[in-house]
């Protein structure tokens, strides 16, 4: 049973296509078996909702009266990146406020930033936007101090180099003090275990090879519509895999990108982490055309056959130091508990689940309701026959 | 900052609490109350020996559920205390009358479902169970009655949705 991009959007357009979950994908292939699945299910939609760093905005303010050329830029006084054009502004994610005292009175708490002006700007909030520059013949004034608002922003864009990655390290702290991390709250002793991705419902594990996911891939970004435009920093297919081709330990990213106009902040949060900083939670659903059986198949995989790698956090990680405690998989990691040396060790996430779920649904019911049609990859993403394996930095 | 903070959690002690409490009700035949309050102790007093006035003086039984407490610095119990409504209302008198401000627990955590997106990275942290995850749904709920303002959840929560209000 092979199928095609444009057969499927046909029965899109027709309000005939049958379109089931990531979770309930798993059931059917259970009951029916995998041929019969195949050829009943058109679209399998998957979904993530967590902090994902490497997030930012960009947006053009328009030009004021007389003109501005904005050499440095602050958004309600948190830096934002300027040296694109005169009144091009790119905001990341993680930027903290000017004089935010950071971790240099321990503990930080990193209240505000980026992520959370992000998270503004998207619900409609007014962001003081305050701009000083050198003055030219052309753009020659030298400070600017005004307001702006989403809706008078010519062009206002969210864009991800690296999001949604496939699978993810669980963080442990096998020290004596409480650790602060971009995985959490860690607790000395193996106190408690973070893990951060949505399993049998995260996009990539669902498509481990990247057969129908690539470059074109249009997506659900934070509640608008948006699209996969490139792998993401750090994308690394050739790690360890099961022998159903699942990676092991974190791989494949992607790099998205979405009208920030489109996008509800009920899927894009700012994210405080104590002791670490801040950044953006993001949601995102892809679908997964079901073009054939291999393809079902990948889609069916369950969370007890997803693993992933205990990694110290308090050691290992920073030091850049190979080396895993334990291989556990996601069924355990929901589950609440974990065993690691012997010990049983609770579990917290990052990524939720629950959000995920929604997500996953109401891309669906755009499916269903013939409101979202599937593209077809302009190009594939690198997969396992790729030369890609991932860098360290050599200092010189 | 040498501060020393203690998160009592005990199934033992609370077992043997209530039954404590039961066969005090029992024998006693007088209505037994109990509640749980937030203890703020100025620090010139923190070095005296209060609760013990509350159990000998007062006759009341004193559960300590987290404490910080050191010298020269402003104090603070989470406490749940029980005994006889007198006796009780007597205590807290006596905790006044030293300067030391009483305020009801459950006022003082709040948690905003609204800002909680059920991530459950505040699970492993609490130490009581007053949040807790549906396994099921993997959607994350607050029982306050079950809080003991320990305020480990304030650093593990990234969307800010607990709130301690003193």
């Amino acid at each position: 049973m092979v199928k095609t991009i444009a057969q499927i959007n046909e029965r899109i357009k027709k309000g005939e296509v049958v379109v089931v979950t990531a979770e309930e994908i798993i059931g059917l292939v259970d009951k029916k078996g995998v041929k019969q699945a195949a050829k009943e299910v058109d679209v399998v939609t998957t979904a993530t909702f967590g902090p994902m760093c490497s997030s930012e905005v960009y947006f053009n303010f328009g030009h004021s009266k007389p003109k501005i050329k904005a050499q440095k830029v602050w958004l309600n006084n948190v830096p934002a990146h300027a040296g694109l054009a005169a009144v091009d502004v790119f905001l990341g994610a993680t930027e903290i406020p000017e004089n935010d005292p950071a971790n240099s009175i321990y503990l930080g708490a990193f209240k505000y930033g980026g992520g959370h002006i992000i998270e503004e700007l998207v619900a409609g909030k007014d962001i003081r936007l305050k701009a000083i520059s050198y003055g030219t013949d052309c753009y020659p004034r030298k400070e600017l101090d005004t307001w702006i608002n989403i809706e008078d922003l010519n062009e206002a864009v969210l864009f991800n180099p690296r999001n949604c990655y496939q699978n993810y390290n669980v963080a442990v702290n096998l020290s004596n003090t409480v650790i602060y991390t971009y995985m959490g709250v860690l607790q000395p002793g193996l106190g408690n275990a973070n893990y951060c991705s949505a399993g049998q419902l995260s996009p990539l594990l669902n498509d481990p090879l990247y057969l129908t996911i690539g470059m074109g891939t249009r997506i659900f970004l934070g509640g608008g519509v948006g699209y996969i435009v490139w792998q993401g920093t750090q994308h690394n297919p050739n790690v360890a895999r099961t022998d159903k081709g699942i990676p092991k330990s974190p791989a494949g990213t992607l790099a998205v990108l979405g009208d920030l106009k489109q996008i509800n902040p009920e899927w894009l949060r700012g994210v405080s982490m104590t002791g670490y900083g801040v950044t953006l939670a993001v949601g995102i659903g892809v679908p997964i055309p079901i073009l054939n059986e291999e393809i079902c198949q990948y889609t069916a995989v369950k969370d007890e056959e997803i693993y992933t790698q205990v990694i110290d956090y308090s050691e290992a990680y920073p030091q850049g130091k190979p080396g895993s405690l334990a291989e556990v998989n996601y069924a355990q990691l929901k589950s609440g508990k974990i065993i690691v040396r012997n010990k049983e060790v609770p579990t917290g996430g990052l990524s939720s689940y629950a959000k995920a779920r929604e997500i996953a649904d109401i891309l669906k019911e755009w499916i269903r309701k013939g409101e979202f049609l599937l593209t077809e990859p302009v190009q594939k993403l690198p997969s396992v026959d790729s030369k890609i394996r991932l860098k360290a930095l050599k200092e010189r | 900052m040498g501060g020393k903070e203690i998160g009592v959690r005990s199934d033992v002690f609370f077992t043997f609490y209530f039954l404590l409490s039961t066969f005090y009700f029992l024998f006693s035949g007088e209505s037994m109350i109990k509640k749980r309050v937030v203890l703020t102790f100025p620090k010139e007093i923190v070095e005296q020996p209060i609760t013990c006035h509350l159990i000998k003086d007062y006759d009341l039984i004193v559960n300590i559920l987290s404490a910080k407490v050191n010298p020269n610095e402003e104090g603070r119990l989470v406490v749940e205390i029980g005994g006889q409504r007198e006796k009780l209302a007597g205590g807290m008198d006596y905790l006044k009358g030293l300067g030391v401000s009483i305020q009801p627990l459950a006022q003082d955590v709040r948690w905003n479902e609204a800002k909680c997106v059920h991530c459950t990275a505040c699970i492993p942290i609490c130490p009581s169970d007053t949040l807790s995850v549906n396994r099921e749904q993997m959607r994350v709920s607050f029982d306050s009655e079950r809080c003991i303002v320990c305020g480990l959840c304030l650093k593990a929560c990234p969307y800010q949705a607990v709130e301690i209000l003193f």
